[in-house]
C-alpha cells in the first residue's frame, strides 16, 4: 500500500503559470464577448442523444433513478443543445465548455477538453471568419505579435501543396502523388474513398505548413465533408466551413450552419448507416435537435475552438499535458 | 504473440511490420476535428537498423514482435563467430559478423553488451555505452599540447578509430563513448 501511494504521481501536469494563463485566457474570452453583446450560455453535458458522426467515439452513462433507467451521452460538443437555444430566440450566444471525445489521447489531443464555441446571428461565414481574426488577434495581443491573417480556400491550399485538384476525385492522380512522396501507405488506408484521401492528404501534406506564423483560414471545404454546413449556393462541390491553422495546429471548425432539418435528418442517416456498416456503436438521433431545426433555426454562423490549444500556442508548449492540470496520463 | 492496436503503439514495442521485427521510435495521434483519425509512427527495422514513417489507421493492429534485450558477456572471437554468454546461466551464443555490425569496433573481451534476440535467435548487438581501450597506433603528439583542440586519430586495441587529443600516445588508455564514436578521457585505473 505504502509503496503504491509513493509512486503515484499526484502532481499536476502544468505548472502555476499554466494555471494562471488559462484563467486569463478565460477572463479575456469572456470580455471579448460581453463588449459584443454575446450571451454566456451553459447546457447540459450529458443527454439522451449526441452526435452522429462516426469518426467521433462517445462516452456513454447510464442514469439511475429506481426502475427508470437511462443512457446518457457526454457531449462532443455543445452544438446541438446550442442550436435548440438559438432556435429558441436566444439570439448571440457562446460558451465556455468541457467536451468529451473517446479514445482520443496525444500531442494535441485529450479525452476531455475545454470548447469555446459560439454563434453570431445573421452573420455569413465571412462576416464570423472576421471576429474569429479579432478574438486571436486579442488573445495573442499580450504574448507576441501575428503576421496578417491569411484566407485561403481548401482547393487553393490543397493544389498549393500538393498539385491536385480536391473537388474532383481522380483516385490514379491521387495514387501517383501519394506514391512520388513516399506515402503509399495511402493507397492501402484510403482506397476508394475521396473524404479519407482529403484526410489523409491534408493532415500529412498541408496542415504541417499552414500558419508558420500567423492565424491561417482555410474555407470553402469540399462538399463530402461538409459536416453541419450549408452547401454554397452558387457551387455545390463546396460547403461552408472554415477550419483554423497555427503553426500547423487545427485550432477550430467553424460552418455557416445548416438549417434545413430534412437535410440535416438525410446527413444524420447517411452517418447512422456509415456506424452500422463499420460495426460501430450507434445512437439515437437527437429528434429534439431535429424538431428545432423544423420550428427555424435563425440563419447564423457558428464556430467552435479547441482552447487547451490556443494555451499550447500561446505559452509555447509542446504537448496539451503541459497545459492541463491533470491530463489524461495524470488522472 | 500478443496483438496491439495503433493507441498501444510506445516508445520501444516490438511489432512485426512487413515480417520483420521493428522497435517502435514515436507515434503521434493525427486528427482532424471532423474526419479520419491516423496514426503517424516511427519505427526501428531491427534486422536492417533503418528508420521508416509508416501511417496506420486509428485502431489497427499488429503482432507483437518476440524479441528481448539480453544483457551478455563478450567472450571471444573464433574467425567466423563472435562468442557472447548469460552471465547468469552461462548459456552461449555465437553471432557472426554481419549481426554483430558496427559494434564490432568496440569489443573488448569480458565487457557486458546487449544482445537483441529475435525469437531466441540474435538480432543485433549494442556495445556499452561507454568503453576502455588501448591506443594501439596513434602519431607523436606535439609537445606542450594538452587542449583538447585540433586532435589527431588513433586507432584502438579493438579496432576502432577515434579522434584524440594531440597529446595522447600510443600504449595509454581512453574512455570512448560508442554512441558518438567520440574520445572523452585518459582513463586511470
Amino acid at each position: 500500500m505504502k509503496s503504491s501511494v509513493a509512486n503515484s504521481v499526484w502532481q499536476p501536469s502544468c505548472d502555476r503559470d499554466g494555471l494562471r494563463l488559462r484563467a486569463q485566457l478565460l477572463a479575456v474570452t469572456r470580455d471579448f464577448f460581453a463588449s459584443r453583446l454575446v450571451l454566456e450560455v451553459e447546457t447540459p453535458a450529458l443527454a439522451p442523444a449526441t452526435g452522429t458522426d462516426p469518426q467521433l467515439a462517445f462516452f456513454a452513462t447510464q442514469y439511475r433513478a429506481g426502475a427508470e433507467q437511462q443512457t446518457l451521452f457526454l457531449q462532443t460538443s455543445p452544438e446541438f443543445a446550442m442550436k435548440r437555444l438559438l432556435a429558441a430566440g436566444s439570439g448571440d450566444i457562446y460558451q465556455i465548455s468541457k467536451a468529451f471525445r473517446n479514445g482520443e489521447v496525444g500531442r494535441f489531443h485529450n479525452p476531455e477538453f475545454t470548447l469555446l464555441e459560439w454563434y453570431r446571428v445573421g452573420f455569413d461565414l465571412s462576416q464570423l471568419m472576421d471576429e474569429v481574426a479579432d478574438l486571436i488577434a486579442c488573445w495573442f495581443a499580450p504574448y507576441r505579435a501575428l503576421l496578417p491573417t491569411e484566407r485561403i480556400s481548401y482547393s487553393e491550399v490543397f493544389k498549393r501543396y500538393t498539385g491536385l485538384d480536391a473537388l474532383c476525385f481522380d483516385l490514379e492522380a491521387y495514387s501517383a502523388y501519394a506514391f512520388s512522396q513516399h506515402l503509399t501507405d495511402a493507397i492501402r488506408l484510403c482506397g476508394q474513398e475521396h473524404s479519407v484521401w482529403l484526410d489523409f492528404l491534408f493532415s500529412h501534406q498541408v496542415q504541417p505548413q499552414l500558419g508558420a506564423h500567423c492565424l491561417t483560414m482555410v474555407y470553402g471545404y469540399p462538399a463530402c465533408q461538409a459536416s453541419l454546413a450549408q452547401l454554397n449556393q452558387q457551387d455545390a462541390r463546396v460547403a461552408e466551413r472554415v477550419e483554423l491553422f497555427m503553426q500547423g495546429i487545427e485550432l477550430g471548425n467553424g460552418f455557416f450552419e445548416l438549417t434545413d432539418a430534412d437535410e440535416q435528418e438525410r446527413r444524420f442517416e447517411y452517418e447512422q448507416q456509415v456506424r452500422q456498416q463499420q460495426d460501430l456503436p450507434l445512437v439515437a438521433q437527437d429528434a429534439k435537435f431535429l424538431a428545432a431545426l423544423q420550428s427555424g433555426l435563425p440563419a447564423c454562423a457558428g464556430i467552435a475552438i479547441g482552447l487547451d490549444r490556443v494555451l499550447m500556442l500561446l505559452v509555447e508548449k509542446e504537448s496539451i499535458d503541459d497545459v492541463l492540470s491533470f491530463s489524461h496520463h495524470r488522472i | 504473440m500478443a496483438i496491439y492496436s495503433t493507441n498501444e503503439f510506445k516508445g520501444g514495442l516490438k511489432i512485426m511490420l512487413d515480417n520483420d521485427p521493428c522497435a517502435i521510435i514515436e507515434n503521434e495521434f493525427v486528427k482532424p476535428g471532423k474526419g479520419q483519425a491516423f496514426n503517424r509512427v516511427k519505427i526501428r527495422n531491427l534486422k536492417t537498423g533503418r528508420v521508416i514513417e509508416r501511417t496506420f489507421k486509428s485502431g489497427e493492429t499488429l503482432e507483437g514482435a518476440d524479441v528481448a534485450d539480453i544483457e551478455m558477456q563478450y567472450l571471444y572471437n573464433d574467425g567466423e563467430y563472435r562468442h557472447f554468454m548469460m552471465p547468469d546461466t552461462f548459456e552461449q551464443y555465437q553471432i557472426d559478423d554481419k549481426t554483430v555490425g558496427d559494434c564490432r569496433l568496440w569489443l573488448k573481451e569480458q565487457d557486458i553488451c546487449i544482445v537483441t534476440l529475435w525469437n531466441d535467435a540474435p538480432l543485433a548487438v549494442t556495445p556499452p555505452n561507454f568503453v576502455i581501450l588501448a591506443i594501439v597506433e596513434t602519431d607523436p603528439g606535439v609537445r606542450g599540447d594538452t587542449s583538447g583542440g585540433g586532435g589527431k586519430p588513433a586507432k584502438l586495441e579493438s579496432g576502432a578509430v577515434v579522434r584524440v587529443p594531440l597529446f595522447v600516445q600510443t600504449g595509454e588508455i581512453i574512455k570512448v563513448d560508442t554512441r558518438t564514436g567520440e574520445y572523452v578521457s585518459r582513463f586511470k585505473e
